[in-house]
């Protein structure tokens, strides 16, 4: 069945475009289109200096409704952590990316950490990212053994983990990014800002089906030698 | 689904006297059209943009072959399955077979317009399948036992009390009297039902905003989570997706997401757009097992090289639906079908025929502001005309309309009986409306003046004043 739909839809576009089949060498064009991607019209505001855009990226994941914590280093984060959960009223009870950069979780005095995947009943995830893009204050997210895609989705509350080195300046730089590491995996989330449905008489709600509140901590690590250390 | 589009006349008149109805559209296009404009005015390149769309979307149609084939050899290098179905019944029957090939009882969707198309829900439940609406929106109007009524507030038309009737009276497990006045209190309640069945579910079908060929991922574009849920937590995912949703590249899905959340809702970018490439890796600690994509034409292929090719374009934001007065006045389910809107008014006679659907085109005013808003530059307008035509070939409009056709194109065909015409009839109408140049009632269009008087020529044609002005002036000169 599959075969001669297949074949039937293929031909009836063909024959629709009033062609055949594309000759070898058009082909090999849209071959050569398809393997060496271009960006297209890239914005002015993703574009800029790297410390312009970090700023950048900030303000847009703000606007999304995304809060923001900025830190000096990878020893500052749980400390961060700890003290958002405690400023929102939660415990300090947190599942975590079994990602060898959040190792440090486990060090802090007072919480209580697990690694793997995420179960309904956790109420907060702590994430590593991939990128984040100024251009919207939008976060990449890679499913991988060290990063399981339910951790995104299922606890009420997101922290991410961001150094301000992965912030790139529109999406187009995290797909190279992404080419250059080789095989895309099974889920890319981008994501910006928190859960949100406007499905009941258009009255805007955060916390549809995915985190409630979507909290970033960012690691000011670009500053170090290359900026004279303001702010 | 059976279309009521044939009965449009009755089902708006219906729709304009329903005063919730109206309360509902009132609030939508303040709040779609205001954010819309808001997230253009803040990104300058967005003209540049929708060129870009365009061009990229008009490639794509051209090349539509290869690109598939690309797309459908990526995704089995990956380890997924690619299923070519020509129309809705084989789309249902390919999804029902991965459904009974996997023992499934129950499955989530993600919203899927496509899905709605082919009417998957019914024939599923018909099977002995549950399938389970997972966006809030359509979750309400699954209980409802009613399609959308916008392509991407399917609920739009629903008050919140309405909700919390039926939220009652199907949640029966929780208090009788618990308290349901507030959006928050609805909508925490179906995330509490419905994480239970994102757990249980043995599939999870979700749409496709986009295909890529370059990786031979699906890409969907959502802001509750639910699809991304659906899409995650049970064993097997089926992406459907119709074939004119296919882009080359990573790069090119960009300029489509850069004008997609603006066009739709406002926002700079929705707040999860997911991009899925096969089944979970062998060290994956999460993921579907199996990844299945549902390729379905269903008449786009027809569509091609006709003079409704450009309306593949369409990337489903419901601009066009947000700006349009018709749209406005008379809700979605006044259109009959699946699509609403001046994009449903195009897309509907292309896919269930003229034949079935031939008021949607006539309702329209072809103010253009469709055309204005609409990201990927379709010019809808130029084609309800064209349907307008074919509908009008096909003797579809009843006689008095096409009488009155044929005698305005053979009046107007007589340049010197068409001046005599138009004078005598500009002389009479203006001595009708008297001093205060109105007319209170036509007998020829009289449910135009029973709401409002016409304004009464001035007692000359264009024709007759130009040519005395050129007198005059030849005089001074």
């Amino acid at each position: 069945m599959s075969s001669d739909a297949r074949t039937h839809v293929l031909t009836r576009i063909r024959r629709s475009l009033n062609r055949g089949e594309l000759p070898d060498e058009a082909r090999a064009e849209l071959d050569r289109r398809i393997n060496e991607p271009k960006p297209g019209v890239v914005p002015a505001r993703a574009t800029g200096e790297h410390a312009a855009l970090v700023e950048r990226f900030v303000e847009m994941a703000e606007f999304a409704a995304a809060t923001v914590t900025r830190v000096p280093g990878m020893e500052a984060v749980p400390t961060a952590v700890a003290d958002w959960l405690k400023g929102h009223n939660l415990a300090p009870k947190v599942v975590a990316a079994p990602d060898a950069t959040l190792d440090g979780l486990e060090g802090h005095g007072t919480l209580e950490v697990t690694r793997g995947v995420a179960h309904p009943a956790d109420q907060a995830a702590v994430t590593p990212c991939f990128a984040g893009v100024a251009e919207t204050g939008t976060l990449v997210l890679l499913s991988g053994p060290e990063h399981p895609t339910s951790l995104n989705f299922l606890p009420d509350n997101h922290i991410i983990v961001v150094r301000a080195s992965q912030v790139v300046g529109g999406y187009e730089e995290a797909w190279a990014k992404l080419r250059a590491q080789g095989a895309v995996p099974r889920t890319v989330n981008m994501v910006t800002g928190p859960s949100r449905t406007g499905d009941i008489e258009q009255t805007l709600q955060l916390g549809a089906h995915g985190p409630r509140r979507l909290h970033i901590v960012l690691i000011d690590d670009h500053r170090r030698g290359t900026d004279s250390g303001e702010g | 689904m059976n279309a009521t589009s044939l009965q449009f006349k009755e089902n708006a008149h219906r729709a304009i006297e329903d005063e919730k109805l109206k309360k509902a559209l009132g609030t939508m296009k303040v709040g779609f059209r205001e954010k819309r404009a808001a997230a253009v005015a803040k990104l300058p390149e967005f003209e540049e943009l929708r060129d870009a769309g365009r061009d990229l979307k008009n490639h794509v149609l051209e090349n539509l072959d290869h690109y598939l084939t690309v797309f459908e050899a990526r995704v089995k290098e990956q380890g997924g399955h690619v299923h070519w179905c020509r129309d809705a019944e084989e789309a249902r029957q390919t999804v029902l077979k991965i459904c009974r090939d996997k023992g499934a009882r129950t499955v989530t969707k993600g919203k899927s317009m496509i899905a709605e198309e082919i009417a998957l829900n019914h024939f599923l439940e018909e099977k002995g399948i549950a399938p389970i609406e997972t966006d809030l929106g359509e979750y309400i109007i699954q209980l409802r036992h009613e399609p959308p009524s916008h392509i991407i507030a399917p609920a739009i038309h629903v008050s919140k009390e309405a909700v919390a009737d039926i939220f009652r009276e199907t949640h029966k497990q929780y208090a009788a009297d618990r308290p349901l006045s507030e959006p928050r209190q609805l909508l925490d309640e179906a995330r509490d039902v419905l994480r239970g069945q994102f757990i249980e579910a043995d599939v999870g079908i979700t749409g496709a905003n986009m295909l890529i060929a370059e990786t031979g991922s699906t890409v969907i574009v959502t802001n509750e989570g639910n699809g991304d849920l659906t899409q995650l937590l049970p064993k097997t995912h089926v992406v459907l997706a119709s074939i004119e949703k296919v882009v080359p590249t990573l790069d090119d899905a960009c300029t489509i997401l850069r004008l997609l959340a603006r066009s739709a809702t406002g926002q700079e970018m929705s707040s999860y757009t997911t991009f899925s490439t096969g089944p979970r890796r062998a060290d994956d600690r999460d993921g579907p097992e199996e990844f299945h994509v549902v390729l379905i034409d269903n008449g786009r292929s027809g569509m091609l090289g006709t003079e409704f090719q450009e309306m593949l374009r369409c990337i489903r934001c419901a601009a066009c639906m947000n700006h349009c007065p018709v749209y406005g006045a008379v809700g979605g389910h006044a259109y009959g079908w699946v699509y609403p809107g001046p994009m449903g008014s195009v897309l509907t006679p292309a896919l269930i025929g003229i034949e079935n659907s031939a008021p949607l085109p006539n309702a329209s005013t072809l103010c253009g502001k469709c055309e204005e808003v609409c990201p990927m530059r379709i010019p809808l307008p130029r084609m309800l005309r064209h349907w307008r035509e074919k509908e009008f070939e096909r003797h579809l409009p009843p006689a008095r309309v096409r009488q009155a056709f044929r005698f305005y194109a053979w009046i107007a065909t007589r340049p010197k009986l068409w001046r005599w015409y138009t004078a005598a009839a500009a002389r009479t109408l203006s001595i009708w409306g008297g001093k205060r140049g109105r007319i209170k009632s036509l007998p020829m269009a009289k449910p135009w003046t029973d709401a409002r008087d016409m304004p009464a020529p001035e007692g000359e044609t264009f024709m007759q004043r130009y040519k005395r002005q050129q007198k005059a002036g030849g005089k001074a000169a």
